[in-house]
Order: C-alpha cells, then sequence, then structure tokens
C-alpha cells in the first residue's frame, strides 16, 4: 500500500518516510495511531473508487460527468430568482484564479497584506454603491444576509419579531425562521396583488412596539420596484424599529440606494458583480449600515479597518474588534461566523472597478431596456400577460399564462425543447398568482434571444 | 538547533508595492470595460423606460466609483495579489485547524469549465445531471469515509454546517415531543466557536467542557452536565490540541444513555481519514469542511462546504432539497416534510463538491488513507524537531502521538524574554512564511501557536519550517528588539495593532475614512 506515490503527497515517497519514522523513533506509521483504540478503527480499506493516478485520466473522468450539464451559453436563459446571468469580465476571473488568493485563507496584517487591502476594497466600493459609510466582510448569500441584519436589528432594538413582506422569496423566509426561531418570530405582510407593492394598511396594522425590524426588497423578489420604500422606513421608524432594505446592487447604478428612503441597514449579494453562477456557488451576501458603534457592535461578520504603519503615509489593514463575533463570543452570541466568500468579495472589488460609476448605470440601463424589450413583446402573445403587476420593474417580472390554458411547467418543458430555460415556476409559492412564471432578462440577453423566445412560445401556445 | 546547511530564506523579501487604493486611482472619464451593448432597435422599441422608475427611486448623480482604465485595474489587483501569501507560495503550515493542503490545479480547471460556472441552480434537472451525480457519487463516499448514511452539501461553510447540526438536532426532539425539554448542548473549550455559538443561536443553553491534566475533555464533567435537558454533544476529536480521545466512546454513550445526540465537528478530520470513523466513534451526524480536508482552495475566507452527515434515521430532517437518484435520473428531492428548511440558498457551494470529488477520485482508497498518514507522520516529526526548540513546550498529553496538529505554547519564552507568541508571530513572515494561527479564544494553553503540517509538505519543508521557528527563538533570547519590532521584510512595516480592538477607532470604508480626517463624521 506504501509503495505507491502520490503526487499531492511529497512525503508518500516510501524512503523519506522511512527516514521520518526513524526520526520520530517508530517503526511503522501505525505506530503514530496508538491513540485510537483497535476496537475504534476502520477494518479495511475504504470502499471507494480505486483512483485515477493519472491526471489525464481523471480529467477525462470528471469532463464526462460535467458534459451532461446543459450551460447557460447554449441555452437561452431566463431564470434568475436569486441568481442572476451577468456578464463577467475576464479580469474578475484573471484576479479570482491567483493562486495567492485563491489559496489564501485566514493569513494576518503582514503576511498577506495585499488581500486585506482587496477586502478593505470591496468593503470601500460596496459602501459607495449602496451609499452607506459601513460594509462588512461577505456573509455566504443574500438569505445569510438578510437574516443577520434582521438579527442586528433584533439586538439594537431590544425586541423580537421581524415583519417581511408577503411576495419575499419563499426559500429565504425558510431560512429567515430557521435561523431567528430563538430570537425572533417573523410575520409576514400581505401586497397588493395589482401593484406587487406592499400592503401599507396592513404593514401599518402588524408594525408595533415589538417589532425589530421591518425587512423589505428592491427589487423585490417579484421583480417590482417598491416605490413606496420612504414611507416603509417611516412606518417603521415611527414604531421605533429598523427599516431593513435587501438590495440586487447591480441595479444601483441607476436606482436610488435604500439610504436615500430611510434604511438603517442595507444587505443583498454580489453575485451580479463579476461572479459565475456555479448552480447557485457564485453568491455572496453583504450587510452594510451607517458609520455607527453601536450598529459595527452587531455585525456577526468580520470587518476590516484601515490604520497607519509605523512608515510615515503607509496603510495597513486588518481584522476589527473581534470580540463582536461568534470567534470570541462562543456561546454568548446569537449568530456566528466562519468561512465565508472572501474570494467573490475580491471578485466584486474588481468588477466595481473597471465598471466605474458610467459603467454601472450603463449595465442598469441594458438591463432595464432588455427587460422592457422582452416584457413589451411577450405582451404581444396571445393570452399572455406581461407584466403582471403594475409597477416599475428592473430585470425580473412576473408572466402570467391563466389565458392559454396551458400550465408553466408544460410552457417550460415544450421551452427547454427549443434550447430555452423558461422563467420560475410560480405557481406552488404563489398559487394566487395561478399559473405565472417569473422572467429575469439581464444585460447578456440579446434580442435576437428574446425574439427566439417570443417566436418559441408563439409555436408552444399555439 | 542542527548545524549545517540552512534552509532559511535569509534574502526573502515580500512585494513592497505601496499599492494605493484603488478609491485613489485612474482619471475622470476613463473605463475599465463596457457591459454588453443594447441593440438599436430594442433601445427604439421601448424608448425611455428610465421614465417608468417611480419618483424619488432614480439614483441622482453617479456612485462615487473609481474610474480605473483595464491595465491599471489588472495591475493594482495583481500587486495585490502579489502581497499575498497563498498555500500555492509559501510553506503554509502555521495555519493550525485550517488544513492547509495543496489544492490541485486540474481540480480547478474542471471547476471553472463552463458546465460548472455558467449554470443555474434552477435549471431543470434533466440539465444538471453531471454536477447531479457527482454531489450524489460523492454523498455516498463520504458516507464510507464517516458512516453516515445521508448527506447534505447546502451550508456554505463550517460553521453553517454546526448550525445545521444543532437545527437537526432540534428537529428531532421536537418530533418526539421534547423540544421545549431538551434546551442544553455541551461542547468543549477545544472545539471550534461555532461550536457554541451556532447551538446558542438555534436557541440553546451551553454546557462547556474544559480539558482534564491529560487534555481530554473532563468526562466526569460531562457525566455531571448531562441530564434529561441534554439535547445533544457538539465537539471535535481530535481537538485542537491534536489529541484524539480513546475513551470516545464512552463520551457519546454517555450522552446517548439520557436520550441525547452527538454531532462531530470533523474540522480535524485530515489526520484520520480511512482510519476512524465518526459513526463507529458513535456519532450521530457530523460535518467535513471540503475546504479543509478535502483540497478545496480556501478562497481567501471561501466560498467553502460544509458537508453535513446524518444516520438514516436522521436523514428526514436535512436541509431540502437532497440529491436523490431513481434508478435512471438523478433530481433533486424537496418532499422531506420533516426539513429543517434552508440554510443557505439552492444547493450551496457545488463547485466546491466537485473539487472534492476530483480529490479523492485522484487518491482512491489508499492514496486517502496515506494523505492521513503522512499528515500524522508530518505533525509528529515537526513536533518531535519543536519541541526541541528552547521556550517551546507542548501541554497534555505527554509522551503520546499527536494527530493532525499541535497546539504549543511559548510560555517559557515569554517568561524567560519578555517575547510573546504575537511577537515570534510577526517575525516568522520575515522569513517568507505565513504566520501562524495561534489559538481560538480563550486562551486555555498560555501563549498558543498551533501548527499543522497536513499531507502537502515535505520532510524539507517540515525541517525548514522549524529552522524558522529556532532561529526567531534564538533571537528572542539574543536579539529580543529585532522581534520586538518585527516584522521588517513584509509589504508593509508594523501596525499600531490597539486600533483593532477600539472600536471608536475603527473605519472600515474609504469614505468613511475621509469622513473623518475632515472632521465631518
Amino acid at each position: 500500500m506504501e509503495k505507491k506515490v502520490y503526487p499531492y503527497i511529497p512525503n508518500s515517497a516510501p524512503k523519506v518516510r522511512t527516514g521520518m519514522l526513524r526520526e520520530i523513533g517508530v517503526k511503522d506509521v501505525g505506530e503514530l495511531y496508538s491513540e485510537i483504540p483497535p476496537g475504534l478503527r476502520l477494518d479495511g480499506r475504504l470502499k471507494i473508487p480505486e483512483p485515477l493516478l493519472s491526471e489525464f485520466d481523471l480529467r477525462r473522468h470528471v469532463e464526462s460527468l460535467l458534459f451532461k450539464n446543459k450551460t447557460c451559453k447554449e441555452y437561452i436563459n431566463f431564470l434568475g430568482g436569486g441568481c442572476w446571468q451577468h456578464f463577467v469580465p475576464a479580469v474578475c476571473d484573471e484576479i479570482n484564479s491567483r493562486g495567492e488568493f485563491l489559496t489564501a485563507y485566514a493569513g494576518g496584517t503582514y503576511s498577506d497584506h495585499g488581500k486585506h487591502q482587496a477586502w478593505f476594497e470591496f468593503q470601500s466600493l460596496l459602501a459607495e454603491l449602496i451609499d452607506m459609510d459601513v460594509v462588512g466582510f461577505p456573509t455566504y448569500d443574500w438569505s445569510t444576509a438578510a437574516t443577520s441584519s434582521v438579527l442586528m436589528a433584533c439586538r439594537l432594538t431590544n425586541r423580537k419579531e421581524i415583519i417581511v413582506p408577503r411576495n419575499l422569496h419563499p426559500e429565504k423566509l425558510s431560512q429567515m425562521k430557521n435561523f431567528c426561531k430563538a430570537a425572533a418570530s417573523v410575520r409576514q405582510v400581505g401586497y397588493d396583488t395589482r401593484t406587487g407593492q406592499m400592503d401599507l394598511e396592513d404593514l401599518r396594522e402588524k408594525v408595533s412596539s415589538a417589532t425589530a425590524a421591518v425587512y423589505f426588497e428592491n427589487p423585490g423578489y417579484l421583480g417590482g420596484i417598491e416605490s413606496h420604500g420612504r414611507e416603509i422606513s417611516r412606518i417603521a421608524h415611527a414604531n421605533g424599529a429598523l427599516s431593513v432594505v435587501g438590495v440586487d446592487p447591480i441595479s444601483l447604478g441607476l436606482l436610488a440606494p435604500p439610504s436615500k428612503y430611510g434604511a438603517d441597514i442595507v444587505c443583498g449579494d454580489v453575485q451580479p458583480l463579476g461572479v459565475h453562477m456555479y448552480c447557485g456557488g457564485g453568491l455572496c451576501g453583504f450587510i452594510g449600515s451607517r458609520d455607527d458603534e453601536r450598529y459595527m457592535a452587531e455585525y456577526p461578520t468580520l470587518l476590516e479597518t484601515i490604520g497607519p504603519t509605523e512608515r510615515e503615509g503607509e496603510w495597513g489593514f486588518g481584522w476589527a474588534t473581534l470580540e463582536r463575533t461568534s470567534y470570541v463570543k462562543r456561546e454568548l452570541s446569537e449568530d456566528f461566523t466562519g468561512t465565508s466568500t472572501g474570494l467573490w468579495a475580491i471578485t466584486a472589488a474588481v468588477y466595481l472597478a473597471l465598471l466605474g460609476p458610467q459603467g454601472m448605470r450603463d449595465v442598469g440601463e441594458a438591463i432595464m431596456q432588455k427587460s422592457h424589450y422582452a416584457m413589451k413583446r411577450l405582451a404581444t402573445l396571445d393570452g399572455v400577460r406581461a407584466p403582471v403587476f403594475e409597477c416599475a420593474t428592473f430585470k425580473e417580472f412576473v408572466v402570467n399564462f391563466d389565458d392559454t390554458g396551458r400550465s408553466v411547467k408544460e410552457i417550460n418543458m415544450a421551452l427547454l425543447d427549443e434550447g430555452i430555460f423558461g422563467g420560475k415556476d410560480l405557481s406552488e409559492d404563489f398559487p394566487e398568482l395561478s399559473q405565472s412564471a417569473l422572467y429575469c432578462v439581464t444585460e447578456v440577453i440579446s434580442k435576437e434571444n428574446i425574439d427566439r423566445l417570443v417566436t418559441s412560445l408563439g409555436e408552444v401556445l399555439r | 538547533m542542527k548545524k549545517g546547511k540552512t534552509l532559511l530564506k535569509e534574502n526573502y523579501h515580500a512585494a513592497r508595492w505601496q499599492e494605493p487604493l484603488i478609491m485613489e486611482m485612474g482619471s475622470p472619464g476613463e473605463r475599465g470595460v463596457y457591459p454588453p451593448q443594447v441593440e438599436e432597435e430594442v433601445r427604439e422599441a421601448v424608448g425611455d423606460v428610465l421614465s417608468t422608475i417611480p419618483e424619488g427611486m432614480r439614483r441622482e448623480g453617479f456612485p462615487g466609483l473609481p474610474e480605473v482604465a483595464q491595465p491599471h485595474v489588472l495591475r493594482h489587483f495583481i500587486r495585490l495579489s502579489q502581497e499575498t501569501m497563498g498555500t500555492d507560495v509559501n510553506i503554509d503550515l502555521g495555519l493550525g485547524t485550517c488544513t492547509m493542503k495543496y489544492s490541485p490545479k486540474v481540480n480547478e480547471t474542471l471547476a471553472r469549465m463552463a458546465q460548472m460556472a455558467d449554470i443555474h441552480p434552477l435549471q431543470p434537472d434533466v440539465t444538471i445531471q453531471g454536477i447531479l451525480e457527482i454531489a450524489y457519487r460523492f454523498g455516498k463516499i463520504l458516507g464510507e469515509i464517516c458512516g453516515m448514511d445521508s448527506f447534505s452539501f447546502q451550508p456554505g461553510g463550517g460553521a453553517p454546517a454546526i448550525f445545521t447540526n444543532a437545527s437537526i438536532i432540534r428537529a428531532y426532539h421536537e418530533s418526539k415531543g421534547e423540544g421545549d425539554k431538551r434546551d442544553e448542548i455541551v461542547t468543549t473549550i477545544f472545539s471550534h466557536p461555532a461550536n457554541a455559538a451556532a447551538p446558542a443561536t438555534a436557541g440553546y443553553r451551553l454546557v462547556t467542557l474544559y480539558p482534564d491534566e491529560d487534555g481530554y475533555p473532563d468526562l466526569r464533567a460531562l457525566q455531571a452536565a448531562v441530564s434529561e435537558r441534554t439535547a445533544g454533544m457538539m465537539i471535535t476529536n481530535p481537538e485542537d490540541t491534536g489529541i484524539f480521545n480513546p475513551r470516545i466512546r464512552e463520551y457519546t454513550d454517555t450522552v446517548h444513555a439520557v436520550g441525547g445526540l452527538c454531532a462531530l465537528d470533523q474540522a480535524n478530520a485530515n489526520g484520520i481519514l480511512g482510519i476512524a470513523r465518526a459513526r463507529d466513534l458513535g456519532f450521530d451526524l457530523c460535518h467535513f469542511n471540503l475546504h479543509k480536508t478535502f483540497s478545496s482552495p480556501h478562497g481567501s475566507e471561501g466560498p467553502g462546504c460544509g458537508a453535513v452527515g446524518v444516520r438514516k434515521e436522521l436523514a428526514r430532517f436535512l436541509p431540502v432539497p437532497v440529491v436523490d437518484f431513481d434508478g435512471s435520473r438523478y433530481y433533486l428531492n424537496y418532499d422531506l416534510p420533516h426539513s429543517i428548511g434552508k440554510v443557505r440558498a439552492f444547493l450551496g457551494n457545488l463547485q466546491v463538491v466537485l473539487r472534492a470529488y476530483a480529490w479523492v477520485m485522484a487518491l482512491g482508497p489508499d492514496g486517502i488513507r496515506t494523505a492521513a498518514e503522512t499528515a500524522v507522520l508530518n505533525n509528529n516529526y515537526l513536533a518531535r524537531k519543536l519541541s526541541r526548540i528552547r521556550g517551546v513546550s507542548v501541554p497534555y498529553a505527554k509522551g503520546k502521538f499527536r494527530l493532525q496538529e499541535v497546539r504549543y505554547s511559548w510560555e517559557t519564552l515569554k517568561e524567560e524574554t519578555g517575547i510573546g507568541t504575537e511577537d515570534v508571530n510577526r517575525r516568522i513572515v520575515d522569513f517568507g512564511v505565513n504566520n501562524y494561527f495561534t489559538s481560538h479564544e480563550p486562551w486555555v494553553v498560555p501563549e498558543p501557536f498551533t501548527l499543522e503540517p497536513t499531507d502537502s509538505y515535505s520532510r524539507k519543508d517540515l525541517d525548514e519550517y522549524a529552522e524558522i521557528v529556532g532561529r526567531v527563538s534564538d533571537e528572542a533570547y539574543g536579539n529580543p528588539d529585532v522581534v520586538r519590532s518585527a516584522p521588517h521584510r513584509t509589504s508593509i512595516a508594523k501596525m499600531d495593532e490597539s486600533i483593532l480592538h477600539d472600536p471608536g477607532r475603527v473605519v472600515v470604508t474609504w469614505r468613511a475614512w475621509l469622513k473623518r480626517k475632515a472632521g465631518t463624521r
């Protein structure tokens, strides 16, 4: 068994091994396991596949599996709903595949100065985009960021109730309820089925002196731009609650940042900013707030600070006030932190630096123009309603197929045959919308793509 | 230290670019990249879409981002990468508990293929058969490695995996109508802090076991702690000291005897792969950090994957969806009525699962075991060398072999020279290696440092590292100022680190810094 030499394991070379064992003073590597009683040891070999020792063979094997996947480059993709197909500048991939960043981890200020600076730049660039003076190190995804944000609000207000809109992403609601179970209850506020916007009357009724936070999103899960942000924040504040807003950062070159309508805490996902979808593995949540010690004390995540070094005019960076986090608080914590998504934070920093202010506006405008074109064209089809809600939308919108007599499921299966991933079926999560789908049109979707969707749908529905 | 040819990199010097912040770079009007253009016909067809934006919802002016041309953005971030020590560029064995091992490049090539990168998680199952098959196969492989029956790859890292385990324990007791009664979780002080924090987030009261004289979690304290209120135990074995607890079955049996569940945090599993299995140690559920033990790169703090495995009686509580196989097709199974729900969006970081799968497939059963054995061999070899260095001590378990790592102490050095572990930590970076991990809080071991040589380092690497530590010890006794004032050859000089602990001086964004400087904050 020990005769085989493994390329990833330098000391699997038998001669070296023998020499090292001699240095330690044992004959066999098995002696080093003397602390594991024989009864607790695995009897025999693991029953897993025999190795593909040649890199070529390994690659061929894994590729043969991966080739069974169909990509959003081969198919025209209209799926969004929490993970989005946006363009990824080549420089983003160039930087996040650099071995120094890719294989770094918890290295500190001196060994990993560049990584720490890049993280500080992520926080700084995102702060400009969301118009907040504090942005923390990233979390896992938007759901986690939203959950941590409302937990922060609970601690800041010393209250135990969260209010969210009924048209929140159901999986986000599931995660929020699960994570907040001990700290807070989650109540839902209805939405206006005509406009898709939060029902302000219902909100006024439900918000109270028990409410820690009113959480809403812009654009909302169903794509609508929530135009009552200022009023929602006002209602929250009037009751001593915080206004917590989830936002798609790629909209912010064009749309007003939540700070302009009263948000106290802002969260979202930076996956749209230069990170591939990776079947959902590209997600990377963020949290931002005003520059207030009380708020900063409640961040569960790392915070990268800037500070001077002993050399005149030189900057250093480091993790600040770890006492806030579960790393130090242990069970006194009401949230927890660990390995998150630092590589995607660096990638988002690269993206924002490349796009700049004009690029962010341009990409926002392109998304709006193309999604509006798609809605306009879809609306020409018999029995198809697009968009369903009478409200402004950004990149996603709801399309209803009730009058076609066909279910979304049937339609999507037929579209698949045409090389198209149709919108996400909403019929189970939102039965009140009947046979509706959430369509997503980003800047990577061309006029030709949209025209093909419309032509294919026309044929499917005929 | 042994006389003879030094392995020290005396001429090492880190890149020192004095790189400005990206916020200070560029000039008005510069551009780094254009987004996809909008066709003229589309523009004409939709007209002025911006006018549809409701009043007050249009951004006034531009975000305050820098304007930088592409070559300078690229150069800037490459320079920052060069001021960073990834595992690819140093003997990265100092980050104990992190399992810094070589991440094979072929796995990276595979993970970045369009067939992985450009996949939407809501695509129909039939179009993602490849990645579902990989996840399914890898679940079976991990099951064989730890003895568990079902896996979820949804948690985005170790801490959320621990939370997932706590949630499953909660759901299990709730299903038996004992949710309110069982409100305590037992952990140990040498387990990752998330083993205390995540169950606390889930609503549990924590009982923490401290080490006995030999370094094992105090068994009598455990026996005294458990009761009908015990929901479970969430610990590591080996612990962060590298000490394997040979009586672990007594611990898991003790918890089972009062009706609790046992969860093993396998952050320290690298030395026992193919040797000992969580299930055989009496655990009901466990998690692996695929970005540690299974070689997926740590990515500057993620993305990672906390792979949660449970025995079959607990499978119904796993987060949805789980990947299943009906004999001809892989599919996403949402039909788990007792599921704890979601712990992260979609399926988690499947690109990490893919890399871990490729790592296992390259090694096979004997290779996995060789990786574990080599990690243990390397650790004990290094420990032998380090224990001879003046000022170093190795608390607990005298004369016994450690598994994957050792938590050492500079207590003697501190007493004799005034130089403590943080001073040494700044100095070792001058020799071209990463700073080391001291310890999680609280520091039960005084002046701690934790080294984990993993399977990826050669004997020469270990010799070089020991020589670096030995040199710094010599300096502490002979020329302490050079250590105290370190670092000297890094990208930046020593910081005023008091800022890091002073909430009033923490500034986390450039705009906040400018405001503070201008006194307008």
